[in-house]
């Protein structure tokens, strides 16, 4: 009756936390401790002052992370905690991405651009940056196509989620 | 206007602790100031580490949290072994530690430590104190949560200028975190399901650990096995929950368990862990562990469950009111055959050792000691070998009277400990069983027992060796003894010192004097018993020095990884 089938993926893990500092050392060693990494985190208040959200994406077997997930869970510090991937859930990420840019290819870019809803917010002599909100696969996809510019910069803000209902 | 240091000794008192351990530094002179007026029985330790296993073995013998107080940078350093001990076994402590003022935190200031980044894998939950009016509040919740769910250590680390400052606040009434959300009733749909899977079991075994003490539910465990006639084995931290003398104990399973223990284990066709989550040390190969059982699990804390062995039946609640509600479901149940069974391995494969020795064995003093405690003294173990012959020879029938540290396996616990159950329990025979290595560790505690008039009993195992690590190197590094020997004689090559050694290195029958306690050595079989009677009667520190067999073994061993079907008896 015991299972040691390992499924890794990736798990979007959400948690309530207050909003006080040393959660996020908590919350983070308590995952890293496992040596595994935290693909991305984001952190930020919510409509009660007193609390934040923070969506962590990580890598991971199944069972380690429910594992993970119910010790978030006792933490004094954390409120209520999810795997999203359990259920059903939207995600958003957004991106900020310099590509380079001639004059030759930037009407090729910003044709890509809009094809996925993407806005210009800079342009130079040599590079553009372009600003993409979308679900996360989506915005992977994008910066795929961007690779053959050649990217110059990115910054994602890491992965944001929320049960569906 | 309260200062936060008087703020912090009121809270203390409020929360019903009279005895606390410690010792101050610069960052914490003010809360020893207001100390000096308080209502407490202070104890000046000589270690950190010695303050948080006194505090440990306090809350192990009472079941209240323990109350320790250290300066900042070392003291908290030293206070970290201690957390992390408590927090692997679940026991409710709290430490106060000073912290250099808040302008100078992150500046390398003297005797500056990012205590509660250091401790913060090590607790349950840890505070570093901002303002002056955070302090009744704070250490009120500190004291709740190491008592809450699954109880654990909390650390409130307090800048000197927090304590320095005034304030009027004040803290009354409940606790009340949205964080803290421990289930004391189990689910009624669990608890029925589990009922009926014990119902219609035909080989069923309770799995107690260390919950059923700190739940204190064994008069509900027993309730419950002996109306469901279901063997009971107890696992270190569960030892006490259910009494050895039952004749449905099976005693301790695991790497150094019964073969009754374990061979129910791999039989059953149901295991119920009540309050035991399933360690490494009691489980060997997890694939191979009851294989063909159904597996339950009754816990307070959700995240025991499945942790290792993944489980089919799981109950989250308190173990005292699940085991209530059990004992109401369940039905007697004819299972002679299997538990004549059971009896059997029991009769036949009991813990032994050669009792045709002549040199003085580990186990005999610990079935001598049994004999004169007649099974009713608090026990406290440090560890290693004589650890595990403290759980074998030695009769147990209450809880809290057998005191180790299980998770982390902390040498030098016994001791300190010992002297926190003592300061509890003054009137109760407390007898902490060392080994010469374990008991260097932390020998400096012993004055304590001395200025606090404890009478201890501390009999040290004395067979010249770290004993457990020399017979993993006997018995898997091929008899290559490498740094084990604490005898003068038959050491590895590299590890020569004195040309003319001493016989005792050291004397500890001097060392107890020096120590202000009675010293004794025993080294032979007859003396045993009267040393020991001898050490209860005096009513003051005794070390009992015991001159033992150098390499006995520890049998039955399940080896590293293997299955618990496979038990050495001895070396092959
Ligand atoms: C602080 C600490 N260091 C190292 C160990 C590893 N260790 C486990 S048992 C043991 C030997 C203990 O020797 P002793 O106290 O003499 O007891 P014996 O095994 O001989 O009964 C050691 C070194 C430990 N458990 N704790």
């Amino acid at each position: 009756m015991n299972s040691n089938n390992q499924h890794i993926r990736k798990h979007i893990i959400t948690a309530l936390v207050e909003n006080q500092p040393g959660v996020l050392a908590r919350i983070v060693g308590l995952i890293s401790g496992r040596g595994y990494n935290i693909e991305s985190l984001n952190v930020g208040p919510t409509q009660d002052s007193t609390v934040s959200r923070l969506t962590m994406l990580v890598p991971g077997d199944d069972r380690v992370l429910e594992q993970v997930t119910k010790q978030l869970d006792k933490l004094v510090d954390v409120i209520k905690v999810t795997d999203l991937t359990r259920e059903t859930f939207l995600n958003r990420e957004c991106i900020l991405v310099r590509v380079a840019a001639t004059r030759k290819t930037r009407s090729e870019i910003i044709e890509l651009a809009d094809v996925f809803g993407c806005q210009v917010i800079a342009v130079r002599a040599n590079s553009m940056v372009l600003q993409l909100v979308g679900e996360q696969d989506i915005v992977t996809d994008f910066l795929e196509l961007m690779k053959p510019f050649r990217i110059l910069d990115v910054s994602r803000s890491g992965v944001i989620a929320m049960a569906s209902e | 206007m309260r200062t936060g240091a008087k703020c912090v000794v009121d809270a203390i008192r409020d929360a019903g602790v009279k005895t606390v351990f410690g010792l101050p530094g610069g960052t914490v002179l003010d809360i020893f100031a207001e100390l000096y007026h308080a209502p407490f029985e202070f104890f000046l330790v000589r270690h950190e580490q010695g303050a948080t296993h006194m505090a440990d073995g306090y809350a192990r013998a009472t079941g209240k949290p323990g109350c320790c107080i250290v300066t900042s940078g070392p003291g908290a350093t030293n206070a970290v072994t201690g957390l992390a001990t408590a927090n692997m076994d679940g026991i409710p402590m709290v430490c106060i530690s000073g912290q250099v003022p808040s302008s100078m935190i992150g500046n390398d200031a003297f005797q500056e430590a990012d205590t509660v980044g250091i401790t913060r894998a090590v607790t349950k939950h840890n505070y570093l104190v901002r303002r002056t009016d955070d302090i009744p509040a704070i250490i009120a919740e500190a004291f709740q949560i190491a008592k809450s769910g699954r109880p654990g250590p909390v650390l409130v680390d307090i800048p000197k200028d927090v304590q320095r400052g005034k304030t009027e606040a004040t803290f009354s009434g409940t606790v009340n975190r949205r964080g803290m959300k421990p289930i004391y009733e189990g689910q009624p749909r669990q608890i029925a399901k589990l009922a009926k899977a014990m119902n219609s079991a035909r080989k069923p075994v309770i799995l107690a650990g260390g919950g059923v003490i700190a739940g204190g539910a064994s008069a509900e465990l027993t309730a419950l096995a002996r109306k469901a006639k279901i063997p009971v084995t107890t696992t270190l931290m569960g030892i006490g929950g259910f009494p050895d003398t039952d004749p449905l104990a099976l005693r301790m399973p695991g790497m150094h368990g019964s073969v009754a223990a374990n061979s129910a284990i791999s039989e059953c066709d149901l295991i119920i862990s009540v309050g035991a989550r399933f360690d490494d040390r009691v489980t060997g190969k997890i694939s191979e562990f009851a294989p063909h059982a159904i597996k339950a699990h009754i816990d307070i804390d959700p995240s025991a469950i499945s942790k290792s062995v993944v489980v089919d039946l799981p109950v989250i609640g308190h173990v005292k009111p699940v085991l209530r509600e059990l004992i109401k479901l369940i039905e007697p149940a004819d299972r002679r055959e299997w538990l004549a069974r059971c009896r059997k391995w029991c009769t036949e494969s009991p813990f032994a050792y050669d009792a045709k020795e002549t040199q003085l064995l580990p186990q005999f003093v610990i079935e001598k000691i049994s004999e004169v405690t007649r099974g009713d003294a608090i026990i406290v173990t440090d560890v290693g070998q004589h650890q595990m012959w403290a759980a074998h020879f030695y009769q147990y029938t209450k809880p809290r009277t057998f005191i180790s540290s299980g998770g982390l396996g902390t040498m030098g616990f016994g001791l300190p400990a010992a002297i926190g159950a003592q300061a509890a329990c003054r009137n109760r025979n407390v007898v902490t069983i060392a080994g010469d290595g374990s008991i260097q560790m932390n020998f400096q505690e012993l004055v304590v027992a001395v200025e606090h008039d404890l009478p201890i009993t501390v009999v040290i195992l004395n067979n010249g060796y770290l004993g457990m690590v020399r017979q993993w190197q006997e018995m898997f590094y091929r008899k290559e003894y490498s740094a084990v020997r604490l005898a003068q004689n038959d050491r590895a090559r590299n590890e020569k010192i004195a040309e003319r050694p001493p016989a005792y290195l050291p004397d500890f029958v001097k060392l107890a004097e020096a120590h202000g306690a009675v010293g004794m050595r025993v080294t032979r079989k007859n003396e045993v018993t009267s040393a020991l009677r001898k050490s209860f009667a005096i009513r003051r520190p005794v070390v009992v020095e015991c001159i033992v067999k150098p390499d006995e073994n520890v049998y039955p061993m399940v080896p590293p990884g293997a299955s618990l079907t496979e038990m050495l008896q001895s070396i092959a």
